[in-house]
């Protein structure tokens, strides 16, 4: 690992790479009059980028906004509000990843419940969920089917085995979300100005490059790049590349890890388990096509059906930008509450609880740049 | 919420469709199922337990090639460009 890796980190390569980055960036921007608005649609890129400091290096060029990526950030109130629901049902324990734990609901969080009682556990992956529950035949465990094309797979497999085991109380609270359907509703909203995406490397190791060239009809570069340092740079330079010679296209610029078609195992997996569905996004609303529900064969297995939930009227905080912060319409530091009643240990909205989301990104990297300095 | 992990192959099992995999000093036992078989010695991407993807290190190794390259010609783009220097019409 350390053979190759460390290279995809390495300083003297990345000093190169923002050497040409600026250089072709300054072209870029002279030509447009303006910084040239990049953004990267995942939650990892978003922290990376954060961490190696990319946006107050390259800032006086580049506008490296961060985008719908943090598939907890992106939960709506009326979701996790239903997932609270769901924990303070007797005998039922509620199995999830560890960053939808803390995210607020209208009046809860699942943490909260935890500490009144509610029995709620983090598993690491889907599988020993199912193990949990095989091994715990008294209680009814619900899976937080939480995120985008990266964990739904993963997902698809744990109800596929709790079905050939015969599980009687494992069911799935199905929200997984898809990206490029949100791509779309980015693209068809006129207030967002977009020159250029950073499309998310693990997404795509699913769903492979070809998934994108929808993008191809809007004209508008991006290129697909993995998490290191280096990575994401060479994912910028192509793009500005692009925008240089006027040829927008959409590049994989993480060949060591995403095929054309992606993984066609993994496609063949969902496909079997989900359907496609509307979903609902924090800050978008109801995206058209950009959700997953459970196709019939698999229909006992949809906790929302097994499961009568009081109806929930989800309150949104007051003062909160995390809708706004997640279309890339407005910045963490732009929000009136970033980092004076809002910081990571009394968090107010999702984009900064969980550890993708760009307002904890901001907080804890980039706090002390710019002209929100004096309030951090 | 999720963590792409990438490891060696350093054990596998294939009736149970699991490996074990080794990052940076670190074992951990993976599921292999949704990329069908593995060999000792290989690199997969790893996320919540499962492979989601073998690593291609030839493309890595030429990726680097690429980089070593333009280290070697960064004197190239030391000219600061001028406002009216474009290609292409506008
Ligand atoms: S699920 Fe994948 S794409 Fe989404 S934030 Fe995590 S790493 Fe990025
Ligand atoms: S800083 Fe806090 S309140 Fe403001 S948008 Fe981010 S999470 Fe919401």
């Amino acid at each position: 690992m350390r053979e190759f890796l460390t290279k995809f980190r390495d300083p003297e390569i990345a000093r190169a790479l923002i050497k040409d980055v600026r250089h072709l960036a300054t072209r870029v921007a002279d030509r447009l009059g303006r910084r040239v608005v990049l953004m990267e649609v995942c939650g990892t890129h978003t922290v990376a980028i954060s961490r190696a400091g990319l946006r107050s290096l390259l800032g006086d060029l580049l506008d490296l906004r961060s985008g719908p990526g943090c598939p907890v950030c992106v939960t709506d109130y009326a979701d996790v509000d239903r997932m609270v629901a769901l924990a303070r049902l007797p005998g039922v324990t509620v199995g999830t990843f560890g960053d939808m734990v803390r995210v607020p609901g209208s009046d809860s969080s699942l943490e909260r419940e935890r500490a009144a009682g509610a029995d709620i556990r983090i598993f690491y992956s889907p599988a020993d969920a199912v193990a949990w529950a095989a091994a715990h035949p008294e209680r009814e465990l619900v899976f937080l089917g939480v995120g985008f094309e990266t964990t739904a797979p993963a997902v698809a497999l744990s109800i596929k085995e709790a079905g050939a085991r015969g599980l009687k109380n494992f069911s799935v609270y199905v929200n997984h979300k898809l990206v490029p359907p949100a791509l779309m509703a980015l693209l068809e909203d006129p207030e967002i100005k977009v020159d250029g995406f950073i499309l998310p490397g693990h997404v795509s190791a699913i769903i492979g490059r070809r998934a994108y060239s929808f993008l191809e009809a809007f004209r508008l570069p991006a290129a697909i790049t993995g998490f290191e340092t280096n990575d994401i740079l060479e994912g910028i330079r192509q793009i500005l590349k692009m925008m240089w010679g006027k040829e927008p296209r959409v590049v994989n610029g993480y060949t060591r890890v995403v095929r054309e078609e992606g993984n066609k195992i993994a496609q063949r997996e969902m496909a079997a388990v989900f359907r496609v569905g509307d979903a609902s996004w924090r800050g978008f609303g109801v995206i058209p096509g950009s959700g997953l529900t459970l196709a019939a064969p698999f229909a006992a297995f949809d906790a929302a059906a097994r499961f009568t939930l009081p109806p929930v009227v989800p309150r949104v905080p007051a003062g909160c930008a995390c809708g706004e912060i997640l279309k890339g319409k407005l910045t963490p530091k732009e929000c009136r509450l970033f980092a004076v009643a809002c910081n990571p240990t009394s968090p107010v909205g999702p984009c900064m609880v969980s550890s993708e989301g760009a307002c904890a990104a901001y907080y804890q990297f980039e706090r002390h740049y710019g002209e929100r300095a004096n309030h951090a | 919420m999720c963590l792409g992990i990438p490891g060696k192959i350093v054990a596998v099992s294939p009736e149970e469709h699991m490996a074990e995999i080794e990052t940076f000093g670190i074992r951990q036992r993976i599921s292999t199922l949704l990329v069908g078989e593995v060999a000792v010695g290989e690199y997969v991407m790893v996320h919540t337990g499962y492979a989601i993807e073998k690593v291609d290190v030839a493309e890595a190794l030429e990726r680097i090639r690429l980089w070593e390259e333009l280290l070697a010609h960064e004197g190239v783009f030391d000219e600061v460009p001028r406002s009216g220097d474009r290609p292409g019409t506008d």
